[in-house]
């Protein structure tokens, strides 16, 4: 591999796209390829399963023996309301490997000093939503309580294919927020994606254990999304 | 924190390896590429080495990566991309085999 090619490799990664490194393991030459680029044969059958799976594989393609290692962007976690569960949850899921960032525009709660090291933005989600859209490797998790800060992030989440959406909250006033969404033209399918009550139910209690119970539902959307595993969307809590 | 770059550069070992080749180290990449039974990492994980055997990432739960960063010191001299074989069948098992059972192939290429 040489450093060229290692530098396109992580500059995709960093700027959220999707890339394939294929190296032939007979003569160790390696290549690059985008998502959506136009790969024929074998090669382009193999390439586009990867996309679709994530899944890293060796295979045969006209007679020589290739690995193809696939880079899916580093998974998102936009987590709307600086609460305590979210003091909770931003360093757990920073270590799990999660690109974090809390949005709330009460500056009361969106201070630096109850989150540190963290990316904190101290406005409405409509803001910074638009200037850092959601995508297929974000998450999203509405956790405010307060609809007019919740649910247009839900939406914009439901819109953009976010691989997990979760939203706090009693079955009633799930309820409600199903009533709204759908008043905001949220489609019925789309809001049946919403985790809530929110997190897998291992009986948490303290704002750290909910924290817990929100982040393995996370990975479990992420890691059996592909698999078209119906426990994807997991037991909500 | 608004412009910082969205991977972990102190964990992530492809960011560590441009990094260090820039500093003007000699630097392998070894990837796993293939895995059989039960294996601590999946296929496409890396570990990355410089000359001097430091090292980032890794290829199994820590019960092989010794070796790898010997082989890769070796790749770095000659420039010979190798495949690394190791599994609870080799002979050298009880040394750095991998105690979970399982087998896995780990290329590693030297960065040029």
């Amino acid at each position: 591999m040489d450093i060229a090619l290692l530098k396109a490799v992580n500059d995709a990664r960093r700027a959220r796209r999707a890339v394939v490194v294929v190296t032939d393991l007979g003569d160790g030459g390696s290549r690059l390829i985008l998502q959506n680029q136009e790969v024929g044969g074998e090669l382009g059958e193999a390439v586009s399963k990867a996309f679709r799976t994530g899944n890293s594989t060796t295979v045969e393609a006209a007679g020589r023996h290739l690995f193809l290692n696939i880079h899916l962007p580093q998974p998102r976690l936009v987590v709307i309301g600086a609460v305590h569960i979210s003091q909770a949850l931003a360093p757990m899921a920073r270590i799990a490997g999660f690109q974090v960032e809390i949005i709330d525009p009460r500056t009361a709660f969106a201070s630096a000093d109850r989150f540190p090291d963290v990316k904190l933005y101290p406005d409405w989600p409509e803001t910074i939503l638009s200037e850092r859209p959601l995508d297929a490797y974000s998450a999203l998790v509405a956790v405010t309580h307060d609809p007019k800060i919740d649910d247009f992030a839900l939406k914009a989440a439901l819109e953009a294919g976010c691989f997990y959406v979760g939203a706090l909250g009693s079955r009633k006033t799930h309820a409600a927020r199903v009533e709204r969404l759908l008043a905001l033209g949220a489609r019925p399918d789309d809001i049946g994606r919403i985790a809530a009550p929110i997190g897998l139910d291992i009986g948490a209690a303290s704002p750290a254990e909910i924290a817990v119970a929100i982040l393995a539902q996370i990975v479990r959307a992420l890691r059996l999304r592909s698999s078209g595993d119906r426990r994807a969307k997991g037991e909500a809590a | 924190m608004e412009n910082q770059a969205n991977l972990d550069d102190v964990r992530d070992p492809l960011i560590i390896a441009e990094t260090w080749k820039q500093e003007g180290r000699n630097v392998a990449v070894a990837t796993v590429v293939e895995t059989w039974g039960s294996a601590p990492r999946p296929v496409g994980s890396h570990l990355v080495i410089d000359a001097d055997g430091n090292f980032h990432g890794s290829v199994s739960g820590g019960c092989v990566e010794g070796a790898v960063v010997t082989e890769a010191i070796d790749v770095i001299d000659n420039g010979m991309a190798k495949m690394l074989e190791f599994g609870v069948a080799d002979e050298t098992a009880w040394r750095v085999g991998l105690s979970c059972g399982g087998r896995i192939r780990v290329y590693v290429e030297r960065l040029n």
